[in-house]
């Protein structure tokens, strides 16, 4: 294991940014993701540790003009019971109640969970479903620079995202849904709690008078990176949600999706659960 | 040798200063580094609720917390539920309700379920369940534990 030579708590982003620019970085905040893989030879730390939790502004849930910003040290507990969520996107608040055990909400953060880059991230699916964007700073030429990137386009493997080792993903953005937005989020595990999800699935988009539009279908542990299901929006997109068009979502679901066998479940299963909670989803959706 | 920092924050109402290597938990730092024992290390991932301590008035696990994000805050363990040597009437409803098997999981138990009933007076059965999933117990005596924790809901509503 490599050895840390030095821990710094910055108070300021700029000089969090400074450090980050100048070698390689640990980022820490809750711990519940980084811990782990320490301590079970997944990862090792950089020569600089950063403890991020006392920089200040990263933190909270705010709605600036038409959108929500959710900073990144925000705890999945936060969000859970967040007034402003559960009014404007209950679909975030329903992933984070499904999210692990209480201690680990508590403690987990929102920045956390999508750098982390499983596929199987609980808290990734809604957002993708919210059409989320993430916002990087990094430190050039003596100031700070910030560049967005959307959700969809930020993760590239396991574990692995666009972000550059000198970026902190500061927060999380996505535009306020309209107030004819219906989004739902499922995820199926052996337990209830405190499982990495065998599949997790979001849908969400507007209805009116019947008619689903601005679909967004979101799949996670079923693919290298939690992905939108293309096909999936499209069969749905502008559709009134009529049996058929149901069945031909499931059938657009398969083809979506791309799952392995694994320690969790078989590829056979993972595609039969997309089957059922896409179905299931949509079944909601029509009983509004 | 490691890099170590300096370190305060409130245990137990006590303020501590101390040294702590930066890459210690929050869990080692309070077993081996001040022997407080009370707070228990089984898996060491989060999975099982025994190392479960009160951090700003929010329960986290702290085998996976580190250390040195313990700076400046509030920090109770087990052994800060007790009073002048009496049982928290947590402890006592546990114990009165035979929750205690082995007894390994139950600091971590306990803390969670004090937290619980801080945070809703008024917890249902069923949200002592989901609230309680993060622990668990390998002797499985699941049902005594929710009994312990509604008698003591219970007369909190009498009281």
């Amino acid at each position: 294991m490599s050895e840390i030579e030095q821990y710094l708590a910055p108070e300021n982003l700029a000089s969090a940014l400074e450090v980050m620019a100048a070698g390689a970085v640990t980022l820490v905040a809750g711990g519940t993701d980084l811990t782990p893989q320490i301590n079970e030879g997944r990862r090792s730390y950089a020569p600089t540790l950063i403890n991020i939790r006392h920089i200040e502004g990263l933190s909270g849930i705010s709605a600036p003009d038409g959108h929500i910003r959710i900073g990144c040290l925000t705890t999945v507990s936060e969000i859970r019971q967040s007034d402003l969520l559960t009014t404007a996107a209950p679909i975030l608040c329903e992933a984070a109640n499904h999210f692990a055990s209480e201690q680990i909400r508590n403690a987990a953060t929102i920045g956390g969970n999508i750098c982390n880059a499983s596929p199987a991230g609980d808290m990734i699916i809604p957002l993708l479903v919210l059409g989320a964007r993430v916002e990087l700073a990094s430190w050039k030429d003596g100031g700070v620079v910030v560049r967005q990137v959307a959700l969809k386009d930020f993760f590239t493997g396991p574990g692995r995202t666009v972000r550059r080792d000198d970026e902190l993903l500061t927060a999380v953005i996505f535009a306020r849904p309209a107030e004819n937005f219906i989004g739902y989020f499922r995820k199926s595990g052996p337990r209830p709690a405190l499982e990495i999800s065998t599949v997790s699935l979001g849908i969400g988009g507007n209805l009116t008078d019947g008619r689903f539009s601005d679909v967004r279908v979101a799949f996670g542990a079923v693919g290298p990176t939690p992905m939108r299901g293309k096909n999936t929006e499209a069969a749905l997109e502008g559709k009134i949600l009529t049996p058929d068009v149901i069945q031909a979502a499931v059938v657009a679901a398969r083809k979506d999706v791309t799952p392995i066998d694994d320690i969790r479940a078989t590829e056979w299963y993972r595609n039969h659960l997309v089957a059922v909670f896409t179905e299931e989803l949509l079944q909601n959706v029509c009983q509004n | 040798m490691s890099v170590k920092t300096e370190l305060t924050f409130t245990l137990n109402g006590r303020p501590v200063t101390l040294e702590v290597p930066v890459e210690m938990t929050a869990l080692a730092l309070l077993r081996d580094g001040l022997d407080l024992k009370g707070t228990k290390y089984a898996c060491g991932e989060g999975e099982c609720g025994a190392c479960t301590i009160e951090v700003d008035g929010v329960t986290v696990n702290s085998c996976l917390m580190m250390a040195v994000d313990l700076q400046g805050r509030e920090v109770m363990t087990i052994e800060g539920l007790q009073t002048n040597n009496a049982l928290h009437p947590m402890q006592q409803s546990f114990v009165d309700h035979g929750a205690v098997q082995c007894g390994f999981c139950m600091p971590g138990m306990i803390m969670q379920a004090n937290y619980l009933v801080k945070k809703n007076p008024d917890l249902t059965r069923e949200e002592m369940t989901r609230g309680l999933e993060g622990n668990v117990c390998r002797c499985t005596g699941y049902s005594k534990v929710l009994d312990a924790v509604a008698a003591v809901v219970g007369a909190k509503q009498e009281a």
